[in-house]
């Protein structure tokens, strides 16, 4: 994951949000006019680029951290998927949406470790579980194919909506980051809704499995959508965990009843991973996860 | 004796005409000014300063054109080259030149058809008919929506019957 030094991935930096508006409409003239000008003036960029070096407070940080462990560990566990895919298209998919998601947690943990003067490897790597602020969802385990996709239907409409709102963020960086990353779970979002469809409507065999995943998968759900203290003091900055759920429902409910399936209901299990507290698989994730950068301080290649 | 010093300051034009001629690791065809990568240049004395956008967040083509970007702002006598990614404003396709797609569907990669929505709307997508890049025929179909990179799908054509790459709007 290292990055070279003047390769830093950065947001926008506050100045740039009056000229948003004007941006948007030159990205747009951009898509017209065949570019070699590239479309975003010296005067405009200067504003962009002010968003260089620019250094998250401890409460944004630890913002970042939720977000970000949230797209790692996610990433990690769909990485395993890698030659043990049902066909090569899903081998392909998953591991290009695993891509995504650890492009996201780059742009996010590099931008947490500003805080505190860590690199986003530093944050990956050699952080223990208890500093882990990811929750309980992205650490189930990958299961069968139907718990994959159970599990990628929930982060992916999740996801979704909170890049969605995050793009409004009064943190540039943070509002860049969700911009950018909106558009990829779009595609995850229709990967998954796909799948859930062709396995609720495939045979009864797959209609079984993909109804157990879901029931599986859904004591996790509601974690995702709680409001820690941390939302009180980021007010304007974080989006509040409790406002996406009913865009978050009514795109679940959309798709299950498209795919005949009941919205599954049961219990809620504790979670309490954003105080790092984690599910029991977490600790042999992140020493898979972490084995290599221990075990070799500083390598690279 | 001639030394850098000595020889005439390059200028930001000079700067970009060098920036725009590396390619793209994973396309080689297409250029990072094709592709509307290349975002910026400044200069300033024997300081450059060349501004990036990834196609997609894990995109791993970037560390090798940030790479290759520097070497070749080196080699014309830049001695500071700095290369910045920005992620704002999101790339699009939209970006993509006209010069661009010609050049992906020589080389048998169909171009994005249409420009990306405003904004993301509904779960359920609507996909437009793709143009075969060896036959032109529009009767094909996508056989995966990812495909050998982020930034591509894999169709085949049902008229030619030829698998194909397409580069998906974003």
């Amino acid at each position: 994951m290292s990055a070279p030094d003047d390769g830093q991935l950065t947001g926008l930096d506050t100045p740039a949000r009056s000229a948003r508006g004007l941006l948007d409409q030159q990205s747009e003239d951009a898509g017209r006019v065949a570019h070699g000008e590239v479309a975003v003036d010296e005067l405009t960029l200067s504003d962009e680029l002010a968003g260089a070096g620019g250094v998250a407070t401890t409460d944004v940080a630890e913002y970042a951290l939720w977000l970000g462990d949230d797209a790692l560990i996610l990433s990690q566990q769909l990485g395993w998927w890698i030659s043990r895919a049902p066909e090569l298209e899903e081998d392909v998919a998953l591991g290009n949406i695993a891509l995504d998601l650890i492009g996201h947690a780059r742009s996010l943990l590099h931008y947490a470790g500003t805080a505190s003067g860590r690199t986003e490897d530093d944050l990956a790597y050699w952080r223990t579980e208890p500093e882990f602020r990811s929750a309980w969802l992205f650490e189930q385990p990958n299961g069968d194919f139907g718990h994959t996709i159970a599990r990628q239907l929930v982060a992916s409409v999740y996801l979704f909506e909170l890049y969605s709102r995050l793009r409004a963020s009064s943190d540039a960086t943070l509002a860049a980051i969700a911009e950018k990353s909106l558009k990829e779970v779009d595609y995850h979002r229709d990967h998954a809704v796909q799948w859930i469809l062709r396995l609720a409507g495939g045979t009864d065999e797959s209609r079984r499995r993909i109804t157990v995943a879901l029931a599986d998968v859904w004591p996790y759900v509601d974690e995702l959508f709680r409001d820690e203290p941390l939302i009180d003091r980021l007010e304007g900055v974080a989006v509040r965990p409790s406002t996406l759920r009913p865009a978050f429902d009514d795109v679940i409910v959309g798709v299950l009843s498209e795919a005949g399936l009941q919205t599954p209901a049961g219990f809620i299990a504790s979670g309490g991973g954003r105080r790092g507290s984690h599910f029991t698989t977490m600790g042999y994730l992140l020493a898979e996860l972490q084995v290599l950068a221990r075990q070799h301080p500083g390598a690279s290649w | 004796m001639v030394t850098l010093t000595d020889a005439p300051a390059l200028s930001r034009d000079d700067a970009w005409r060098v920036a725009a001629t590396i390619a793209d690791p994973e396309i080689p065809v297409l250029t990072i000014e094709d592709l509307g990568v290349l975002r910026d240049v400044r200069v300033d004395g024997d300081r450059v300063q060349v501004t990036i956008t990834p196609t997609y967040s894990g995109c791993p083509a970037m560390d090798a054109i940030r790479d290759d970007v520097r070497a070749a702002l080196h080699d014309v006598g830049f001695g500071d080259v700095r290369v910045e990614t920005v992620l704002s404003p999101a790339w699009t396709t939209d970006w993509m030149s006209d010069a661009g797609k010609a050049k992906l569907v020589e080389y048998g990669i169909a171009a994005p058809n249409g420009h990306a929505a405003a904004r993301p709307t509904g779960p359920i997508r609507l996909q437009l008919a793709v143009k075969c890049p060896r036959c032109s025929s529009l009767d094909t179909r996508e056989l995966a929506r990812f495909g050998s990179t982020s930034c591509k799908a894999l169709y085949e054509c049902r008229a030619c019957l030829e698998p194909f790459d397409y580069f998906k709007v974003l």
